[in-house]
């Protein structure tokens, strides 16, 4: 409805009819492209087997990690660098659910909707506070998340447990059926991502990400956005905490609540671009180019990665995508709209 | 007996917050930046504590005067370079830089350290304590941080408070376009705020590295603790962030006293508590409560 009012309230002045639209034939050619490559993507498993697995698993972890961190920071401007809190929840709620038979695959969901609903009481707390403090906040919340864990003897306490994993399955099945979970989470993750900022949600959450006093004064429900914003980052994060705990199959206080997943996401969206749909996918790939380049050198790599994300701050907060765009004047997954029959394209 | 002991170790714990949390408190109340980075600099000044020390031979105290300067400097060089340009790029922009910073910082110090725990050569005042009636010892070195963390706290109040640079401080943090138009030159006087708050959290780090062990990664617990003392304390008030450092220590002593593991546990928890209940601080008065709620880190 806030469409149709934005196109009546900028035809009265003129008297000339405006369409605006938001499609253009680059994002038509772009989500028909996509769509085959998806569904190339699911074919892999058959055509290239296990060893083109392995790789696309990482990088896709990486595309759900990144798009769900830029709906918290990049559109709603809540800078979380704790998201590891809930990947670590997510992995022990699927060690929890499936040691108690169900499915692990079924597990993934459950997993995402216990780490959002834990992360409704926690986001009444961190959500009073804004900016670094917030990010500070929730900091807090993994250091707390992670020691409990760790004196929990039921999750086997600091050692660890092993996740009871796809055991009915084959080895190559279970490969392949780890590779689809992850495949789906992703997709899951942009495409949720996508259509939640599309909405009313989207103009709100950038409205409460570039100015909460003057988007409050307009109208808009700041805490009600920074709520919703949170919780499905924080169910998205429990996907994918789950997914690591089935792709790696243990499960251990240090690895999943590691700061270095936050400091991952953060890399992604900033050298990508904030606050586009494309910004995180590019910004995932450009990390994964990284870990198979680096990987080896250890503490440099994460010197770089830290370096590289300070530097897209500096330089330009629009990131890689922002240059692409600018350049050639792309909009492939477009989230506003645009004057129709004026331009030539 | 053990337990008025504990309170009065975690009373003297939570001057070693206060005394990482008041630089931490200061750059976020003149500039606006919550520095994620604060926790890293404490370490790197306990590192250069141990580079300085071992190369000259001498206990840590006695660098002092060479390492205080350097870390001043090193603020300057940050704020000049890092802090003041992110601040162009918006709200967010700082949050970003300084977390990227310390991962940066955390990374090369396991480079250039390795991730060993090392400690600082306290000298004799390491070694040295003093009795509290019969059952009650007190380490002179948990004193001396306590008194300096109330030292350098007053210093920073009197300076705040009573000289001409301390009065563009405060006009600068109340409205900087104002001040730029009454003609304060305001990026030498962010510069200075930055290279004190890296002094503070230097002598800080020489302090944790002389009283327990520190690494790499020490940072990001030290910046934790930091910051949930200025929190418990109520934002603005430096005095306050002392009395939410003693709060955070009291707490974390006597639960340790029941159970060693729970210790740091309760410690966070005191803090999602107030966090949860009372927002504003516990020690905030009134005024500071309601300034805190309105200023620009806090949406109440």
């Amino acid at each position: 409805m806030n469409r149709s009012t934005a196109g009546k309230q900028a035809r009265e002045p003129t008297g000339v009819p405006v369409a605006v639209s938001r499609w253009s034939h680059a994002a038509s050619a772009f989500t028909a492209a996509s769509a085959v490559g998806v569904v190339i993507l699911v074919a892999v498993p058959y055509v290239a087997g296990g060893p083109a697995e392995q790789p696309l698993i990482t990088l896709l972890t990486f595309i759900a990690m990144a798009s769900l961190w830029n709906l918290l920071a990049g559109f709603s401007g809540l800078t979380s660098f704790g998201q590891h809190a809930y990947l670590g929840l997510g992995a022990y709620a699927l060690y929890l659910v499936a040691s108690r038979g169900v499915n692990p695959l079924a597990g993934i969901l459950l997993a995402a909707a216990i780490a959002a609903v834990i992360s409704l009481p926690v986001s009444a707390i961190v959500l009073r506070l804004s900016g670094g403090y917030f990010a500070v906040a929730t900091l807090v919340v993994a250091a707390v998340f992670q020691i409990v864990a760790t004196l929990s003897p039921s999750v086997g306490g600091t050692t660890g447990v092993s996740v009871p994993g796809l055991a009915g399955y084959g080895p190559v099945l279970r490969e392949a059926l780890v590779y689809w979970a992850t495949l789906a989470v992703a997709v899951a993750s942009v495409a949720g991502v996508y259509l939640l900022v599309r909405r009313t949600f989207g103009l709100d959450a950038r409205a409460v990400g570039s100015d909460p006093v003057a988007a409050a004064s307009l109208g808009v429900r700041v805490g009600r956005i920074r709520r919703l914003a949170y919780l499905a980052a924080a169910g998205g994060a429990g996907a994918v905490g789950a997914l690591i705990a089935l792709q790696t199959l243990y499960v251990e206080p240090t690895s999943v609540f590691n700061v270095q997943y936050s400091v991952y996401m953060l890399f992604m969206v900033l050298v990508g671009g904030m606050g586009t749909i494309e910004g995180p996918i590019l910004g995932a790939l450009v990390l994964f180019a990284l870990q198979e380049a680096l990987s080896s050198y250890g503490a440099w790599y994460l010197v770089v990665v830290g370096g590289l994300a300070v530097a897209a701050t500096l330089v330009g907060s629009r990131g890689l995508w922002g240059l692409v765009s600018d350049r050639f004047g792309w909009s492939l997954l477009p989230i506003g709209y645009r004057v129709r029959d004026r331009g030539s394209r | 007996m053990t337990w008025v002991n504990a309170v009065i170790q975690g009373l003297l714990l939570g001057g070693q917050y206060a005394l990482i949390a008041c630089g931490l408190s200061l750059t976020f109340g003149v500039m606006r930046i919550v520095n994620l980075a604060h926790g890293d600099l404490a370490v790197c000044g306990a590192y250069l504590g141990l580079v300085l020390s071992s190369a000259l031979g001498v206990p840590v105290w006695v660098t002092l005067p060479l390492l205080l300067p350097a870390a001043f400097g090193a603020g300057v060089i940050l704020q000049t370079l890092l802090f003041g340009r992110a601040l162009r790029h918006g709200m967010l922009a700082p949050v970003l830089v300084t977390f990227g910073l310390s991962v940066m910082i955390e990374n090369l110090l396991q480079v250039a350290a390795t991730s060993d725990p090392r400690g600082l050569n306290g000298g004799a005042l390491a070694l040295a304590s003093f009795r509290l009636g019969s059952h009650i010892t007190v380490s002179w070195l948990f004193m001396t941080a306590f008194l300096t963390a109330c030292a350098v706290l007053s210093g920073l109040q009197l300076l705040l408070s009573r000289t001409s640079w301390g009065r563009k401080v405060r006009a600068t943090a109340d409205d900087l376009d104002t001040a730029r138009l009454v003609g304060i030159r305001v990026r030498p006087l962010f510069a200075t705020v930055a290279g004190i708050a890296v002094a503070t959290a230097a002598l800080a780090g020489v302090f944790i590295g002389t009283i327990g062990t520190f690494d790499p990664l020490e940072g990001a617990n030290t910046l934790i603790f930091a910051f949930e003392a200025v929190v418990i304390g109520g934002l603005g008030s430096l005095w306050g962030t002392l009395a939410g450092g003693m709060a955070l220590g009291v707490t974390q002593v006597v639960v340790g006293q029941v159970n060693e593991a729970y210790a740091v546990l309760a410690a966070h928890l005191l803090f999602l508590a107030v966090l949860a209940v009372r927002p504003g601080g516990l020690f905030a008065g009134q005024h500071a409560a309601r300034e805190a709620r309105e200023a620009p880190g806090v949406l109440g």
